[in-house]
């Protein structure tokens, strides 16, 4: 079937040649690219867009909250602001900002000339990016959904949530969950059948392992979500009864529902992360990735047992003790591999040389605040402390610190890393070392103070409350971190915009790094690989650059 | 506990009785001298103070908690000391001595002259040491949660005569609380009152426990008043129960914790303790009908005339709604709008003519009354003691 | 090391790994998220079953003469699409296409009996989407069932469309072959609804 084979017989007009070309034929090219690399630039570029716009809708809510009774915005606009930025988070800068990363990445680190279907590939990522415009159509019937990005039932039904915001925030998520479970199929047919001759499983570089499996999780995840939505749909559109309780329609069905999803999701947005990681640290430290075989049980372990914890999101609901107790050991089971994955790290760095360029600044920073993030959670695993913390400011600072500490922090080292090879120039270290040090302070200061208001009794998604709680200088800390965030970002996409016309030349392996992307040109030409290579061990750059001492001894 | 005083410092001698600030001051004018707590030696530094702090149990289940809390809190603080120990050790051991120039990070520039450190690949043996301690670790947590789990989740035994148990069922609204109180001591009382709930002080001698059923009628809320009890989540179609018992008299606040639309930061819970005479006095006036005063019957007359009867009921006159907060003893309550506001003849007014001015988005619409009618009204609202 | 060879090690040599290839592996992955998706469906279905206030209930709506008519139809047609594939497989070009048309035209049968089914529960039994539970969760399972067998019969309509033009061949089996794979799933999810659905209303159940 042709839909194996690579395709480059259309949207090829590549970039660099478009000097006699005019805009219209260059934006031809790119919509009807079906090359990997263009497609997962435009995948991480569509997530910046919303990265920036979810920003937003967080800043306006830190101003709603910097202080008691605050009247910036009403209970509407506060409670649109929360779905939205949730949502938009979520499915639209954190998956997609992962499946651009590995669309680019895996053909060129498995030594692919493309992914497997390069034209569904194209269709995921249009889907992916409608399903986003079809969410935020949703404020031209009058405002955003306003149920919260995990809409428990009933708030979602036509009773309480009247417009039809809520239909276009359930068809915009059906819509891009299809586009993600095409990105997994392609995932793993990539990865599984187009490896490079002698690329074993044993030999998949730590990256497109962790992509193999966060592509096994979102098959196994989203399409219970997108189930969850239709019957959404089907009570307000159809008069169903799924969760509508006045019919005998259940609440409860769709928190199980959600978080069966919900959790595992996590994990989506955190494994390829572990990946860029397990990438950058070895490079930087000039070490060879330490225990990769544990760390590669590890991240399976973590895919199956997460498929088993997620009712940890719903211990105030009722349960009883052996569920809660189930629940709670399920889920510290889940920091065994994710510690032994932290200890290989540390392992990787010591007796290392640590270059501290801008990749291995965030990847330092990923190492230091994901723990925390990951310790915050063996406290929210610990049930009956969660009957305190659950729903609570606790637990907002608890996931932004994994998502922001974790995902982003790990996004950013591979952003950092990879750019070279994508635009064939160097960032500026100077703007990351200020995107680095505002990021980081400003983090902490927007998220610490959340653990502390939460445990002072806070619930999370209050549009306001009094002065009298105690929680004015908390909240007030939280809004001046934000504020000193904010430029963080406008320095970063500020860099990567002039970095590609005024960085210095990178020349094809800039960071003198080791897995086959590198070993090609930077940017690499439209087929990759002018002759898709032969590998024998795990490091093919390190075995030609030390032939005396080449990895296949030691693997 | 320590860092509590600063709130309730501030409230001594404050003449608030009727307002929501008064909520920390009552509180903490009845609760007695400051424990020693060890929950509170951890962030006794900090300028942490709140009437809703988990740090300032005053029930058996939030004391058992916070042990807990402080046992979990211990353990990771020991990892983070540990792990971020190593981190650092190698980000300060392990950096390179010549690090490339800023302008130019590659890696020629650091000198390709430089030979690789030495590649460990890995060791079996100590990524079994590793995978052992947090195992470890995980057992001795779990042990704990085990541990605290049961002493938390009580079981709810049924009414009986003479068991000194309230038992009330809470229906959560949208943004309001129901309180039904069904029997105290074993006596049938079957009155219904809305957002403060009153429940008996217990003591040692004499526990006075406290069973909630809660229930929802339209969308998922949650119970939780820090002090007293963790979460317990309101979901339609389901009961859940919940177990309130303090030795400490005086006010508890908390929220609903459960996103539950647009007015769920106003969802507040005011929870009273009285001891048992002033319970068993307060019980007593609930279970009369409303007062029926001959001076305010134009009032009476035009609330009973007005839309205002479709949702609200008053014990003892034709109102019977069923949607809205019980008013039979609307003026035993020291607040309005589900605890936001201080219940004085102004906010009464107020809240009459534009509720919608007030708490944006509650179900409780601006009925667009004359000014008579609305003084009138208010006039009757104020006669129900 | 003898004089003439390099002073380096030399490594192992490759072996060739015996894998499936990539489109198989993407429909191996495909069929996955499906029954991911099924799954859902039917715990849903079992989670109401016997939770309703008002009839008709399973075992008052559904009958099973039709839908073991339907079932058979659906269940042979598998063993005739690997028939057919057989067929390709020893190059008989023209037996493919009998037998593929054959499971088409099975396919079409299946569905066609559903339609007849709803047609009577619908205005015989009054049994609606909006009825009750029942209604919610059988419609939605069964419906999702046809549609995945509707999405069959259209594949198998192109691949027939195909082979006719000699596009699919004995040299070129690969489509006919994953439209077979996703068939054989197709059957089994309606085994699982078989059993969940119509096998419980006759027991009793709900």
């Amino acid at each position: 079937m042709s839909l194996a084979q690579p395709s480059h017989t259309q949207g090829h007009a590549a970039p660099h040649t478009a000097a006699g070309e005019n805009w219209a034929g260059w934006l031809h090219g790119w919509t009807t690219t079906v090359d990997h690399k263009r497609i997962g630039i435009m995948y991480v570029l569509m997530s910046l867009v919303f990265l920036v716009i979810g920003g937003c809708e967080a800043m306006l809510m830190r101003w709603q909250l910097a202080m008691p009774n605050n009247d910036v915005l009403g209970p509407e606009a506060f409670n649109q602001l929360f779905t939205m930025h949730g949502t938009t988070m979520v499915f639209f800068v954190g998956m997609p900002i992962l499946i651009g990363a590995g669309n680019y990445l895996v053909p060129l680190m498995i030594g692919a000339r493309d992914m497997a279907f390069p034209r569904m590939n194209a269709f995921g990522f249009w889907i992916t990016l409608f399903g986003g415009l079809v969410v935020y159509f949703s404020f031209a019937t009058g405002g955003a959904p306003a149920i919260g990005w995990f809409a428990y039932a009933p708030l979602t039904e036509h009773t309480f949530a009247r417009s039809a915001a809520t239909d276009f925030w359930a068809v915009g998520l059906i819509i891009s969950g299809i586009g993600t479970i095409t990105a997994a199929v392609n995932f793993i047919a990539t990865i599984l059948g187009m490896r490079a001759r002698g690329m074993t499983l044993g030999r998949l570089p730590f990256f497109v392992w962790t992509m193999l499996w966060t592509a096994v999780q979102m098959l196994i995840a989203i399409p219970p979500l997108t189930a969850a939505l239709v019957m959404i749909l089907l009570d307000r559109q159809l008069n169903a009864h799924f969760f509508d309780v006045s019919n005998g329609g259940s609440a409860y069905l769709w928190q199980h529902l959600f978080w069966f999803f919900g959790h595992p999701e996590v994990y989506i947005l955190i494994l390829p992360v572990f990946g860029i990681i397990s990438e950058v640290i070895p490079v930087f430290s000039r070490k060879v990735l330490f225990g990769y075989e544990f760390m590669a049980a590890a991240t399976m372990a973590i895919v199956f047992i997460s498929l088993g914890v997620w009712a940890h999101h719903m211990f105030c609901v009722g349960m009883n003790r052996t569920l809660d107790l189930y629940f709670a050991a399920a889920s510290l089971l889940v920091s065994i591999p994710t510690g032994i994955k932290f200890f290989n790290w540390l392992a990787t760095m010591y007796g290392g040389r640590i270059r501290f360029a801008s990749p291995m600044l965030f990847a330092y920073g990923f190492l230091s605040m994901f723990l925390i993030g990951g310790l915050t959670g063996i406290m929210l695993a610990a049930a009956p402390f969660d009957f305190q913390l659950s729903d609570s400011y606790f637990v907002v600072g608890h996931f932004h610190w994994v998502l922001i500490g974790g995902t982003l922090f790990g996004t950013i080292a591979g952003i950092y890393y990879w750019y070279p090879k994508v635009a064939g120039r160097m960032m500026s270290e100077r703007l990351a070392k200020w995107h680095f040090w505002l990021l980081y302070i400003g983090f902490m200061l927007t998220f610490g103070p959340m653990h502390i208001s939460g445990m002072l009794g806070m619930p999370r998604r209050i549009y306001t409350y009094g002065p009298e709680t105690g929680w004015t200088l908390w909240n007030q800390l939280a809004t001046l971190g934000a504020v000193v965030q904010a430029p963080s970002y406008l320095i970063f996409i500020y860099n990567l915009v002039v970095s590609l016309k005024k960085g210095k030349p990178a020349g094809d392996n800039p960071w003198d790094a080791w897995t086959l992307e590198w070993s090609t040109t930077s940017p690499p030409s439209s087929y990759n690989f002018e002759e898709t290579p032969t590998v024998h061990s795990r490091r093919p750059l390190w075995d030609l650059q030390h032939p005396d001492d080449p990895d296949w001894l030691y693997e | 506990m320590c860092f509590a005083t600063g709130a309730r410092r501030n409230c001594h001698g404050t003449a608030c009785r009727r307002s929501p600030p008064a909520a920390a001051c009552r509180a903490s004018n009845r609760s007695g001298e400051l424990r020693p707590d060890a929950g509170g030696a951890l962030l006794v530094a900090l300028p942490i103070a709140s009437a809703q702090s988990i740090f300032d149990p005053a029930s058996p289940a939030t004391e058992s908690i916070l042990n807990l809390a402080v046992l979990v809190f211990a353990v990771i603080g020991l990892i983070f000391v540990v792990v971020e120990g190593v981190l650092f050790y190698c980000v300060w051991r392990f950096r390179d001595p010549h690090p490339a120039p800023p302008d130019n990070p590659s890696a020629a520039a650091a000198g390709p002259e430089l030979v690789e450190p030495p590649q460990a690949y890995g060791s079996r043996a100590i990524e079994v040491a590793w995978t052992a301690a947090p195992t470890l670790i995980v057992l001795f947590l779990t042990l704990s949660i085990t541990r605290t789990l049961w002493e938390v989740e009580a079981a709810v035994p049924a009414t009986a005569p003479d068991d000194n148990a309230l038992y009330v069922t809470v229906t959560g609204r949208q943004w309001w609380w129901e309180y039904t109180y069904e029997t105290y001591n074993g006596r049938k009382l079957g009155f219904i009152t809305a957002n403060e709930l009153h429940i008996p002080l217990s003591d040692a001698d004499q526990p006075r426990p406290t069973y909630l059923t809660l229930e929802s009628a339209d969308v998922c809320h949650s119970f939780w008043v820090p002090r007293l009890g963790g979460k317990m989540d309101l979901i339609p179609g389901r009961t859940n129960e919940l177990l309130l018992e303090t030795t400490e008299a005086g006010l508890f606040l908390g929220q609903c914790a459960e996103y539950c639309g647009a007015q769920h930061a106003h969802m507040l819970i005011r929870v009273i303790v009285d001891t048992p005479q002033e319970f068993e006095s307060w019980l007593e006036n609930q279970q009369r009908p409303a007062v029926d005063d001959p001076d305010v019957r134009t009032g009476r007359d035009a609330f009973l005339s007005e839309s205002c009867v479709s949702c609200h009921r008053v014990r003892g006159t034709p109102a019977k709604g069923s949607y809205a907060p019980d008013l039979t003893h609307l003026m035993s309550r020291e607040t309005l709008a589900s605890g936001m506001i201080a219940n004085d003849p102004d906010n009464l007014r107020r809240w009459v003519r534009d509720p919608q001015s007030i708490k944006p988005d509650c179900l409780m619409p601006a009925f667009g009354l004359t000014d008579q009618q609305q003084e009138q009204i208010v006039r009757y609202l104020e006669t129900l003691r | 090391m003898s004089a003439g060879t390099s002073i380096y090690p030399t490594p192992p040599p490759v072996v060739a790994e015996r894998n499936l290839s990539a489109p198989q592996w993407g429909m191996i992955s495909f069929l996955i998220s499906e029954v991911a998706f099924f799954t859902t469906l039917i715990v849903a279905y079992v989670a109401f079953m016997g939770q309703d206030t008002v009839g008709p209930t399973p075992s008052e709506a559904l009958s099973l003469p039709l839908v073991i008519g339907t079932t058979i139809c659906l269940l042979s047609s598998s063993v005739v699409v690997h028939a057919a594939q057989r067929a390709l497989e020893r190059g008989n070009q023209g037996l493919f296409c009998l037998l593929w048309f054959g499971t088409i035209v099975l396919g079409i049968a299946f569905l066609a009996g559903t339609a007849y089914e709803w047609r009577e529960l619908i205005f015989d039994k009054g049994l609606t989407i909006s009825r009750n539970l029942f209604g919610t969760t059988f419609y939605t399972l069964v419906g999702f069932h046809a549609l995945h067998v509707t999405g069959g019969v259209t594949a198998m309509l192109v691949v027939l469309l195909l082979a006719l033009r000699r596009k699919v061949t004995h040299e070129n089996q690969t489509g006919p072959e994953l439209v077979a794979w996703y068939w054989h799933f197709v059957d089994g999810v309606w085994i699982v609804v078989f059993c969940v659905v119509y096998l419980t209303a006759v027991g009793g159940g709900g």
